[in-house]
């Protein structure tokens, strides 16, 4: 994926900087230094585009969308089944094929609240494909972000099928050597991370899918982190639902989109129901639409598509992969960068592909105070356990100190933050 | 002193170090004893805090934790301060320090009342480190309660 594309030129620290100055908040000081944002896997910034687009939605299109006739409504509705077919596309999927959600959290909850519902025979025969019941298996990994563990728990608890997990090695990487022994007949279901959160590292999706496809299993790839920082094309990773946050890349909060196949999606029973998803209601039923219309009930987040979609076509113009590249190559300053330093232990596989994302542990010196030290020097990471804590137990550790990068990220900007790393132990007297 | 220099002034960076009370003993027969667990969700910080009672007066506090330079030296700072005092007092000083920690650093805090704590003033200005400080004191004012 990342440096294999040969064809693309490599992002120039011009462009870069021309990038930059699409965003506004990037120009502002903290504490009396120049802002710098190491804080992209949390949240992105977002250009002004992005913002703009919202704005020019409210200002000329604002109206409910699939409801009413007037003209403002059929501009609404436009803007919104744009803004899918747009980020679709950017994914590799059909457009019905892209289910709008609040955030990959509400993605993942859909997909297990889906299946829960088809566990109590919602959805008939055609949903039987979705049912879980004791005996019945469902495996994630000890990499996962919360929000791909959680929803998985309770699915289990409430359909009394087990869940198991593929662990990671001491330096964090995969046991891809045990996915054959853990995928049986009894697997349902196997999700997993595209790119970890933490550890910035990309995980080979071939191992997981091949393993699932042999066992008629269901696979959902966590796309959080992937689908920002690479190139993600849904059709040759061959999972059958991914689940990604606009918020992450360039986009506006409150959006987020569920990826799953078109035939799988028109046999899932509901999650959310009410208006907008159904065909006739009668006092005892209702019929529902096909996908992606059936999972979205109620008034929709449509700013947000809009902003989205500018937001993946912004990113679509300077090219994925060429992001990625430029990310590499800052993911590679910093692991280098971090591990040569005296006292600072870097967290991850070294010979790991990885996206701009490193955590690491100044000895002695906790998390929480390195990041209110960078922070006085206007530098943003995240601290604390990055709603990953049974990864973190694994590591040995509570908290760790990640710095994300994004494509707004100079060269300069890792260098601030290894330097101010530098100094942190002999501020904190260690 | 810029900002970052009152929030981590000398005396809490040497008590982070130093963690006096730290690790927890175990309490002396006769004495009435309550211990909690704290923690903070949002960073993982913990502490389990041990008090001891004879009457109406502390004698002993001890603590285990693990969390930052905040939270750990506001233990510290606690237990070096807790033994003696009687519970009307500790409760006193924790309402002053909690009222200080809600300052967002527009209170002069008083050093007779609070000694060496008076050192967080500093940490009132930044409300993301508040609960840091808090901890301990939230733990001990449970154990007591335990306690009684
Ligand atoms: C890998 C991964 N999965 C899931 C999530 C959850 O995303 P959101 O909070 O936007 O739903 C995140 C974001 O924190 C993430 O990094």
């Amino acid at each position: 994926m990342t440096g294999q594309t040969g064809t693309a030129e490599a992002l120039t620290a011009n462009e870069v900087a021309r990038i930059k100055a699409d965003f506004e908040i990037l120009e502002h000081q903290v504490n009396g230094a120049d802002i710098v944002y190491l804080d992209s896997g949390a949240t992105s910034q977002k250009p002004r585009c992005v913002y703009e687009a919202e704005q020019h939605y409210y200002e000329n299109a604002n109206a409910a969308v699939h409801r009413g006739a007037h003209t403002l409504a059929v501009e609404a509705t436009d803007l919104f089944e744009q803004g899918r077919e747009t980020v679709a596309k950017f994914i590799g999927a059909k457009t019905n094929e892209l289910v709008w959600t609040s955030n990959a959290t509400e993605a993942l909850n859909l997909i297990s609240y889906s299946m829960s519902n088809a566990s109590l025979g919602r959805g008939g025969e055609a949903a039987a494909r979705f049912r879980l019941g004791p005996g019945d298996e469902i495996l994630t990994t000890e990499l996962e972000h919360h929000a791909n563990l959680i929803p998985w728990q309770e699915l289990a608890f409430r359909t009394g099928a087990t869940l198991r997990y593929v662990p990671i090695a001491e330096d964090g990487s995969l046991r891809y050597d045990l996915i054959v022994s853990l995928v049986t007949e009894r697997t349902k279901l196997v999700a997993f991370t595209h790119v970890s959160n933490v550890l910035g590292t990309i995980t080979d999706t071939r191992r997981f899918v091949d393993a699932a496809r042999k066992v008629g299993a269901l696979t959902v790839l966590d796309g959080c982190q992937s689908v920002p920082h690479l190139p993600v094309d849904v059709k040759s990773l061959d999972v059958d639902f991914m689940a990604f946050s606009g918020h992450k890349m360039l986009g506006p909060t409150g959006i987020g989109g569920l990826y799953g196949r078109e035939e799988l999606l028109n046999a899932m029973p509901p999650f959310l129901t009410g208006g907008s998803m159904i065909t006739v209601v009668d006092m005892e039923h209702a019929e529902y639409l096909p996908a992606p219309q059936r999972f979205e009930a109620g008034t929709q987040r449509i700013s947000q598509v809009h902003g989205l979609a500018t937001a993946a076509s912004y990113l679509d113009e300077i090219g994925m992969d060429r992001i990625a590249d430029w990310e590499e190559h800052l993911g590679e300053l910093l692991y280098q960068g971090l591990s040569a330093l005296e006292g600072v232990r870097v967290f991850g596989p070294a010979d790991a592909k990885r996206i701009g994302t490193v955590p690491f542990e100044v000895i002695g010196v906790h998390p929480h105070d390195v990041g209110q030290f960078l922070d006085s020097r206007g530098i943003a990471v995240r601290v604390g356990h990055h709603c990953a804590q049974p990864l973190h137990r694994a590591l040995g550790v509570t908290a760790t100190t990640r710095a994300s990068t994004y494509l707004y990220n100079t060269e300069e900007d890792i260098k601030a933050l290894i330097e101010a790393v530098a100094s942190v132990r002999e501020y904190f007297g260690v | 002193m810029n900002e970052l220099d009152q929030l981590y002034q000398q005396v809490i960076l040497d008590h982070s170090k130093r963690r006096i009370g730290s690790p927890l003993v175990e309490p002396e027969g006769g004495h009435r004893h309550g211990e909690s667990h704290q923690h903070n969700p949002i960073c993982g910080d913990q502490i389990r805090v041990r008090v001891e009672l004879e009457g109406e007066k502390f004698t002993a506090m001890s603590w285990e934790g693990d969390g930052c330079s905040i939270s750990m030296a506001s233990a510290s700072v606690l237990s070096e301060m807790l033994p003696e005092l009687t519970r009307e007092e500790f409760l006193d000083k924790l309402d002053l320090f909690r009222e200080m920690m809600r300052s967002k650093g527009t209170m002069t805090p008083d050093e007779e009342v609070l000694e060496d704590a008076v050192a967080f003033a500093g940490v009132s200005k930044f409300p993301a480190r508040v609960k840091c400080a808090m901890l301990a004191w939230v733990a001990a004012e449970v154990a007591m309660l335990e306690a009684a």
